[in-house]
């Protein structure tokens, strides 16, 4: 199956890289170096998972996962830093990031990570898909 | 900082004693600069503490006493010589008025008997019967005439017709009209004293009136005198001859011991040093129409010696009371500058520790910051040759040259390196935060010899790690336990030569706390340094860069954590720290890194 995932890293370098190597591997990879041009793609396309960087320029990391879980809360959010802290970590999955990762990481766990993500996504989708059926039979019931 | 404190409490605690002996402060020398200098000259300021607070309290008390002491001697001589004065005054009166009594009674002879009456025997006899019965005292009587015959006489001797015309004493009644002699032993061989008296008639015929006394009545007179101090009251002539007897200075006629007291008209009193040194009190009176002088002598040591009395009490007093003051002033001045170096010292440490823990700070903030600068760049990296992996997995045309994913898989294995060590430094930054977390002892204790582990292979120092299952895990700082095992293991290398053994064993203390030791076979601390090496700035390494601050900041943090270190060393065989930490740390309020 092929996951689409959103990559936010202020690097360009990184991520023509990285999203080379996650096409290599089947995944249908959008780049973006800004979180706010991000932020607008994820309103106008669904992606599986998120790989966002903790610290960038104009809007950071956090603040960005905020606002995309306001928007959509099912998206799933993977955080990569190369400052990891334990609070940072923490507060991050308080405001529902699925994982955090420190920079440099190994590109396999960043894929199971993914995978994982993906899953969940789907797990999520078909609950919300259930619950619609079920309140369509519970309204439209004959 | 509260962990030092107490150790030097507990130092405290038997050397106080010792310390008012000899305080710490004493030798103190000031070796640092800058803010953590010590404030004060603790050697000056006891210095002057000390002299200051004894000036004021003793030089008062002393001059006090010193006057007093002035004071009550003059009182005590004046009253001395005071009463002696009136002593002499007295006797003088008693004796003026026998000599005059005396008289009187020959006055009161010649005057109421005429010459034709004296110079008859039986008469003369009746009148001399009637002087001894009444007065006293009176041996003979001699009627002489104008020309010196003696014309009548009654006594023990035959001097009837005896001729004193060229005798000094009746040239001198002739002149005075009385006359009164020495004490003389004459041909009698007894003292005995003359009176005469001249009764001249109208028709200008005279004759004199001659009796003669003996000197018993006199005598009688002092030895009723009661005179203190070992006194010894006496009259002299004007030669100095001693006219009655003296206890201490010779007996009747004998030529007196003292000097002869220069005339005067009244009672005088004067001090006298005899050859051998014995102070006397002399007091003096020349006795009117006598030839006679009155005198008192006492010895002053005598007289004194009550007054001596109360002033060795006085002075044993003031001698208690200095010394006593002194002790008193020493000690508190000694106290309190103790006090004040210890407060001092308190300041300092704390100073230092404060220092210390921004310094590690800065450290830490410049670390995770390179760290994380250093991170990015690293993932480039690590994509990048990712991708060149990927590229020659996927990508048939690229595999030409088997070296190529050889090296890339070097640039791989560097980068992870690299990531290895940024990640531990931002775990040393990240640690300097006072955080208490869960942790485990052996992952603590490998995290520090992953720092150090470089050198102990350099050096080739073998290290082995004991940790038994059973130790729990800890609820504690973190990062003040890395550093506690950084600072220990650190110093245990420098201790050791090169292929030195170092081991750490851990065990369970009880139910509240597990102990670690970490031996090394080191050149040891002597037993003189052993007991001041968590003193900060006790340093055998400052030569060589040493601050002397590592230990005392581990024992800080040991504390601050809520355990204890202790140390057990010998000299060329190694030394072994234990420290014994809690399960479960308590977070102290306001407590600080």
């Amino acid at each position: 199956m092929t996951e689409k995932v959103l990559l936010i890293d202020d690097e360009q370098d990184f991520l023509d890289a990285l999203s080379e190597r996650m096409r290599a591997r089947d995944m249908e990879v959008t780049t973006s170096t800004s979180a706010v041009d991000a932020l607008k793609m994820a309103k106008k396309e669904s992606y599986d998972a998120i790989v966002l960087d903790l610290m960038m320029p104009e809007m950071d990391g956090l603040e960005a996962l905020q606002e995309i879980k306001k928007n959509n809360p099912e998206l799933q959010v993977i955080l990569l830093t190369g400052h990891a802290t334990v609070e940072k970590g923490i507060e991050a999955m308080k405001l529902g990031a699925t994982d955090f990762l420190e920079k440099p990481t190994d590109l396999k766990t960043l894929t199971e990570k993914i995978k994982n993500a993906h899953t969940k996504k789907m797990i999520l989708v078909e609950k919300q898909a259930e619950e619609k059926i079920k309140k369509i039979l519970a309204v439209k019931g004959w | 900082m509260i962990g030092v404190r107490s150790n030097l409490d507990a130092k405290g605690w038997n050397t106080e004693i010792m310390g008012s002996l000899k305080p710490k402060f004493w030798d103190y020398q000031d070796i640092t600069s800058g803010p953590a200098r010590r404030m004060f000259n603790f050697r000056r300021m006891w210095k002057l503490a000390f002299f200051l607070t004894t000036g004021v309290a003793l030089v008062p008390l002393i001059s006090m006493a010193m006057l007093d002491y002035k004071v009550t001697q003059d009182a005590i001589e004046s009253e001395i010589l005071l009463r002696t004065s009136r002593l002499v005054s007295n006797t003088q009166r008693t004796i003026s008025y026998f000599m005059a009594e005396r008289r009187s009674a020959l006055d009161l002879v010649v005057h109421e008997n005429t010459f034709e009456i004296l110079t008859d025997h039986a008469h003369l006899s009746k009148i001399i019967q009637d002087l001894k019965e009444t007065f006293g005292g009176f041996v003979d009587l001699g009627v002489i005439d104008p020309l010196g015959n003696q014309r009548n006489y009654i006594g023990p001797y035959s001097l009837l017709g005896k001729d004193y015309s060229n005798q000094a004493w009746f040239k001198e009644v002739v002149a005075h009209g009385v006359y009164i002699s020495d004490v003389f032993l004459g041909f009698r061989h007894i003292p005995h004293m003359v009176i005469a008296v001249k009764h001249e008639l109208s028709n200008g015929f005279f004759y004199v009136l001659r009796a003669t006394l003996d000197t018993e009545k006199f005598n009688d007179m002092f030895s009723n005198l009661e005179i203190a101090g070992r006194g010894d009251a006496f009259i002299i002539n004007y030669e100095g001859i001693l006219q009655t007897p003296s206890r201490l200075h010779g007996n009747v006629l004998e030529k007196l011991s003292l000097p002869i007291p220069e005339p005067a008209p009244k009672t005088r009193v004067l001090e006298w040093k005899s050859a051998d040194e014995v102070s006397l009190i002399i007091g003096y009176r020349y006795i009117a129409g006598t030839p006679f002088i009155l005198m008192v002598v006492k010895q002053k040591e005598e007289l004194m010696k009550p007054w001596y009395t109360t002033r060795m009490e006085v002075i044993g007093f003031l001698v208690i009371s200095i010394i006593i003051i002194l002790l008193v002033i020493l000690s508190g001045a000694t106290y309190l500058v103790n006090r004040v170096y210890l407060a001092d010292q308190t300041r300092i440490m704390t100073l230092h520790e404060v220092e210390y823990s921004n310094k590690m700070a800065s450290i830490g903030r410049l670390a995770s910051g390179v760290a994380h600068e250093i991170n990015n760049p690293l993932a480039i990296i690590n994509e990048k040759a990712g991708l060149i992996k990927d590229l020659l997995t996927f990508k048939k045309d690229y595999t030409k040259d088997p070296r190529l994913i050889g090296l890339v898989d070097s640039v791989l294995s560097s980068v992870e390196r690299c990531g290895r060590i940024t990640k531990r430094l931002l775990g040393f930054a990240r640690h300097m935060d006072v955080s208490i977390q869960s942790t485990k002892l052996d992952e603590i204790i490998h995290d520090v010899l992953g720092f150090l582990y470089k050198e102990a292979e350099y050096r080739s120092i073998e290290v082995s790690v004991k940790i038994p299952n059973d130790i729990p895990q800890l609820e504690t700082d973190r990062g003040k336990l890395q550093q506690i095992f950084l600072n220990l293991i650190n110093n245990a290398f420098a201790a050791m030569s090169d292929g030195g053994h170092l081991n750490i064993t851990a065990r369970r203390e009880d139910k509240d706390f597990v102990s670690a030791t970490i031996t090394d076979n080191g050149c040891g601390i002597p037993d003189e340094d052993l007991e001041r090496i968590f003193e900060p700035f006790f340093s055998t390494k400052t030569k060589k860069g040493g601050t002397g601050l590592g230990l005392s900041i581990t024992y800080g943090l040991v504390k601050d954590v809520g355990g204890t270190i202790s140390v057990q060393s010998e000299v060329e065989k190694g030394t072994s720290f234990t420290i014994t930490l809690p399960l479960k740390m308590e977070q102290k309020e306001g407590s600080k890194t």
